[in-house]
């Protein structure tokens, strides 16, 4: 017990570089697994939170682009959106690193974005824009003709149509699927460190080290439960607080008529 | 420019394309008849194995796939060990683990260690496949089992009323009806699975990208006669260009097997087309 304290002293911040600063080496216990897995879960909510938050405000005007009259906006979205959705995100990733390797050759500016924390955000970013945008796209177009119809009938156009009354009805009907966008996106988050990306000083997310472990005890069954339960926790804390917002996305409307939130996997990008 | 893409070595990256064609051409009906007897399972009025089915299902699904890749090879490779290791070895004496190592006598090792190259080679790739065939499985086995239960009540009615057995709606009423419910979540995936072949590297099999890796980079004139600078991002270029080629193929195909199938079915895309026709 007091060891296990001890130890999460030591290797609770340990992803991010605070702690002892060299690893287990041998006898590795279930705590010291528990707590570098969940110090590297530091890394994926990172990831996914950043990336979540940001992406929305593209994903919306890529969705409102795809959805535009305008054959120049809704190309350039269309591509924008099958790019990254047709593409793997694993290669995305090994792209981005040796595009911004080779930036950096150059420019000592592109240094940071070789690095995890910049260079895989933007592309998980970019990535989740376009897999967002879909799915609000999608949403957009399954917006009730009497809801507009009726916006317009209270004069509302431009912007104010779009702020009150297109918007808010795009994001209650996007939400369920939103719900899973945002799960996958920190599944796939565990990608980072095995895509090119170093794990500087052995700073890596939980996937990391899970499999550090698994090297390096040549036992699969510990480390990767151990990462298993993590995510099952952080998927099981999404859906609540999705399902919050959700909730309230839909407070206007007859209780019993709330599109019900169905866990359907994107699974792999 | 010619004579370098031609190289030994480029073979091999040519050659990698090929594998990756043939994990799918594996790996989908495998996964798909995983899929199916996973659905039948979670469907068995037997609860037990209607457990085991929703277990597999679940299971595969809460947690990042990548995680199960790494996880499933290395317990795939052990637990086969394991089994030839007390079959051929029954008196060893020793447990197998110790501390932190694996032993199990040397006839139990697979592939044996004095096999060729290509026996490792392709044992490596087949522990590949039969991952992504259980992974992948247990996502067939959800769309199967929803296609499986959005087959019309109606028809099932009508099949007991003709008298027929459980297994006789099954196979005769079921099946055939379920695959235009299930053809759409199956597309979906196999898109998905085409964008997870990439992960074969971290498999361990040599595939595109790790020949792209090792292709690109730098080379310098004191060990190859075609020296560059690191080119590693053109060759996943190449690769992003490849993987973009094959969805919008592979959409295209499912979206005209997708209209062939509806075609005079019962669901809104079959009005639709019989609308559009009249």
């Amino acid at each position: 017990m007091e060891d296990c304290i001890q130890t999460i002293s030591d290797y609770a911040f340990r992803s991010i570089g605070f702690g002892e600063r060299i690893l287990p080496r041998e006898g590795f216990t279930l705590c010291q697994q528990f707590t570098l897995i969940g110090s590297g879960m530091i890394w994926n909510v990172y990831f996914g939170v950043v990336a979540l938050v940001t992406g929305f405000f593209l994903a919306t005007a890529v969705a409102v682009g795809k959805a535009s009259d305008n054959r120049i906006i809704h190309k350039l979205s269309a591509w924008f959106i099958f790019l990254f959705r047709g593409s793997p995100l694993f290669i995305q990733f090994f792209f981005a690193y040796f595009f911004f390797l080779s930036l950096k050759g150059q420019y000592a500016f592109f240094d940071p974005f070789t690095a995890a924390w910049l260079g895989a955000l933007i592309v998980l970013f970019l990535n989740t824009s376009a897999y967002t945008g879909e799915i609000f796209y999608g949403a957009l177009q399954s917006i009730p003709k009497g809801d507009i119809e009726a916006a317009d009938a209270y004069g509302l156009s431009g912007w104010p149509r779009f702020r009150r009354v297109i918007w808010p009805t795009m994001l209650r009907l996007a939400w369920p699927a939103y719900t899973n966008e945002g799960i996958f996106l920190f599944h796939s988050t565990t990608l980072v460190f095995f895509s090119g990306f170093p794990a500087w000083q052995q700073r890596g997310d939980a996937l990391y080290y899970a499999s550090f472990f698994a090297d390096k005890t040549f036992n699969p069954f510990v480390p990767y439960p151990i990462l298993a339960f993590y995510f099952i926790l952080l998927t099981l804390l999404i859906i609540t607080i999705m399902g919050r917002i959700g909730t309230r996305l839909n407070r206007h409307l007859p209780q019993d008529a709330k599109p019900k939130f169905r866990f359907r996997p994107q699974i792999i990008r | 420019m010619a004579c370098y893409l031609t190289t030994g070595k480029h073979m091999g990256f040519y050659v990698s394309f090929g594998t990756v064609l043939l994990l799918l051409a594996i790996t989908a009906p495998l996964a798909l008849s995983f899929g199916f007897g996973g659905a039948m399972a979670a469907r068995s009025p037997f609860a037990p194995l209607s457990w085991l089915g929703k277990t597999y299902i679940a299971i595969v699904r809460g947690v990042p796939d990548i995680a199960f890749f790494l996880f499933f090879v290395i317990a795939l490779d052990q637990g086969i060990e394991v089994l030839r290791h007390y079959a051929k070895c029954p008196d060893w004496p020793d447990t197998i683990r110790q501390g932190n190592d694996f032993i199990v006598c040397q006839q139990a090792k697979m592939p044996l260690g004095a096999a060729p190259q290509w026996v490792h080679e392709t044992y490596g790739f087949m522990i590949a496949v039969f991952t992504f065939a259980i992974v992948f499985g247990a996502f067939a086995a959800n769309v199967i089992f929803g296609a499986m239960r959005a087959v019309p009540k109606a028809q099932l009615e009508t099949a007991e009323a003709y008298g027929m057995t459980r297994r006789q709606t099954f196979w005769r009423i079921v099946v055939p009806q379920m695959w235009v419910y299930a053809l759409p979540g199956l597309g979906n995936l196999w898109m998905v699975l085409i964008k997870a072949t990439p992960l074969l590297f971290l498999l361990g099999v040599e595939d595109i990208v790790y020949w792209a890796r090792e292709l690109g980079g730098t080379k310098t004139p004191r060990f190859t006669d075609y020296p560059h600078g690191d080119w590693r991002m053109w060759y996943f270029l190449v690769l992003l260009v490849f993987y973009l080629g094959f969805t919008r193929v592979s959409e295209i195909v499912l979206d005209r097997i997708m209209r062939r199938l509806t075609k005079g079915q019962a669901t809104a895309a079959g009005e639709a087309q019989r609308k559009a026709a009249a």
